[in-house]
């Protein structure tokens, strides 16, 4: 379980998140939605310790974040924009991972099976195409069997094909109990996915509950309707 | 530790086959060649290589420093969200920096000198500051890059000021000192002037390898003065205590706000 309390981040005079507490339940899907610069990715990197608050703290499985490490163990992240150092190859980046973890001895590696990521395994990542990347990042953050799944727009750069096999191991891990936090932009994807909805907007939760919920508060027919409502209202 | 250690071996995994490390090598290999078939002359052939080294080092560290964190943004927070400290993370990329920058400069400069008449028993102790210079060039441009790249999130600002604190360092001091010995005339400087060419990385390497030199006659007063302070044990171990200091003093500041900052 992830838990914001009051939680708030400074830019200099910028407030991307204001005084936001929430809760994240264990084994749920959440979807973080919101239009660009709402403080989506800025909530996701706070859970992940890479911005720290300026005030208010969080707390995963009751054990609060003060700039220890060990916590990450149980959180796999797939970032926005994959990058790796260039001249390693696919097959040296995953060795690399897992040399790194060496609290670990069994991998999750279905997804590079059904990603055919076995031909590309000797690629240079610098000549890797953007979607391809993004594979093998959905391929590390699934690597370790975590129990957070932290995924920020992990659809955006692939195609069809593979935006379903992620979807489906997304599902997959879901009914194995992980607890998975997402942001995305695809209504389909949330209307698919989605088991909880956070609505952010300029910093600020401005709804919480499930798709359903969402569309019956704001009286609209459908979700774009009812997250299009949800902008215009503030 | 164990972590450290990973992370500097797929770096320099890494930076091996970069084709800017190749170019680097390549380069001390053909100055290397050329300035020792042009002269049979040890002691001249060892100041050009010297005075090109310390331009090129500290330029290329403190450019591909920079460089290299602004381009591996995306990668540091990928490591970030691993469970690694921040502490070892910078430490091991900048080890993972140094180690491969100085290799390459060991190689391109140590296969001409070899392969030269050159011989090397005669000049060990200048040779030794020489390669000894360009460690710790390397260690501390490339700390200074660090710090610079924590500090400025904008990397057309982090890279204008490597390049001003480079031209500093090479030209601006240089050109500072010769005003003050010039204004100055008068007075006896000499005690200053060691107090100054401490300050100074690029300087103190210098003067420490003319020294070991016949040329360092040409130094006049000066070069006596110096002369008697740096080659005494405490001259030395004040050289390399100040030269540990500059790598250190930029690495602490810039480790510090690594750890602080957001991605």
């Amino acid at each position: 379980m992830i838990t914001l309390n009051e939680l708030t981040k400074k830019f200099g005079a910028l407030e991307a998140l204001k005084n936001i507490s929430l809760e994240i339940k264990k084994g749920t899907i959440t979807y973080l939605v919101g239009p660009n610069a709402s403080g989506k990715t800025t909530l996701i990197k706070s859970i992940l310790g890479l911005v720290k608050p300026t005030t208010g703290f969080i707390t995963i499985d009751n054990e609060r974040l003060n700039g220890n490490h060990s916590y990450r163990s149980k959180i796999g992240y797939m970032p926005q924009i994959a990058s790796f150092p260039e001249n390693l190859t696919v097959v040296e980046i995953l060795k690399m991972m897992k040399n790194l973890r060496e609290d670990l001895t069994s991998y999750d590696e279905e997804l590079i099976g059904h990603f055919k990521l076995e031909k590309e395994y000797n690629k240079r990542l610098k000549n890797l195409s953007g979607g391809t990347k993004q594979k093998v990042n959905a391929v590390i953050a699934f690597l370790f069997n975590p129990e957070i799944l932290i995924l920020d727009e992990p659809t955006a750069g692939l195609d069809p094909v593979s935006s379903s096999i992620l979807k489906d191991k997304i599902l997959k891990e879901n009914n194995n109990g992980k607890t998975m936090v997402f942001t995305s932009h695809i209504l389909s994807e949330l209307e698919e996915l989605a088991q909880d909805v956070i609505f952010l907007l300029e910093g600020e939760t401005r709804f919480r509950g499930t798709i359903t919920d969402l569309i019956r508060s704001t009286g609209q027919q459908n979700l774009e309707r009812a997250i299009a409502s949800i902008m215009k209202g503030s | 530790m164990k972590i450290l250690l990973k992370i500097i071996r797929y770096q320099i995994h890494d930076m091996s086959r970069s084709m800017w490390l190749i170019i680097y090598t390549l380069f001390f290999l053909v100055v290397g060649y050329g300035l020792t078939n042009f002269s049979s002359d040890a002691p001249k052939v060892l100041v050009s290589i010297m005075n090109i080294t310390l331009i090129i080092i500290p330029l290329v560290s403190i450019i591909f420093g920079t460089i290299y964190h602004y381009n591996n943004k995306d990668y540091i927070i990928l490591m970030l969200s691993q469970p690694i400290k921040r502490k070892t993370l910078f430490f091991g990329i900048y080890l993972g920096l140094i180690i491969p920058l100085i290799s390459s400069f060991l190689i391109g400069t140590l296969i001409p000198i070899i392969f030269s008449r050159i011989v090397l028993g005669d000049y060990f102790d200048v040779l030794f500051y020489l390669f000894g210079s360009g460690i710790f060039q390397t260690a501390v441009f490339v700390a200074i890059a660090f710090m610079i790249a924590s500090y400025n999130e904008n990397r057309m600002l982090g890279l204008g000021l490597s390049i001003f604190v480079w031209l500093c360092f090479a030209v601006l001091y240089d050109g500072m000192l010769l005003i003050i010995i010039q204004y100055f005339n008068d007075y006896p400087l000499e005690k200053i002037l060691i107090g100054f060419s401490i300050f100074n990385p690029i300087d103190l390497a210098r003067i420490l390898i003319i020294l070991k030199l016949d040329v360092a006659a040409l130094m006049g007063y000066t070069g006596a003065v110096f002369q008697k302070f740096f080659n005494t044990d405490l001259g030395i171990i004040v050289s390399v205590i100040s030269l540990i200091i500059w790598t250190g003093i930029p690495l602490v500041i810039g480790n510090k706000k690594f750890s602080k900052k957001d991605f």
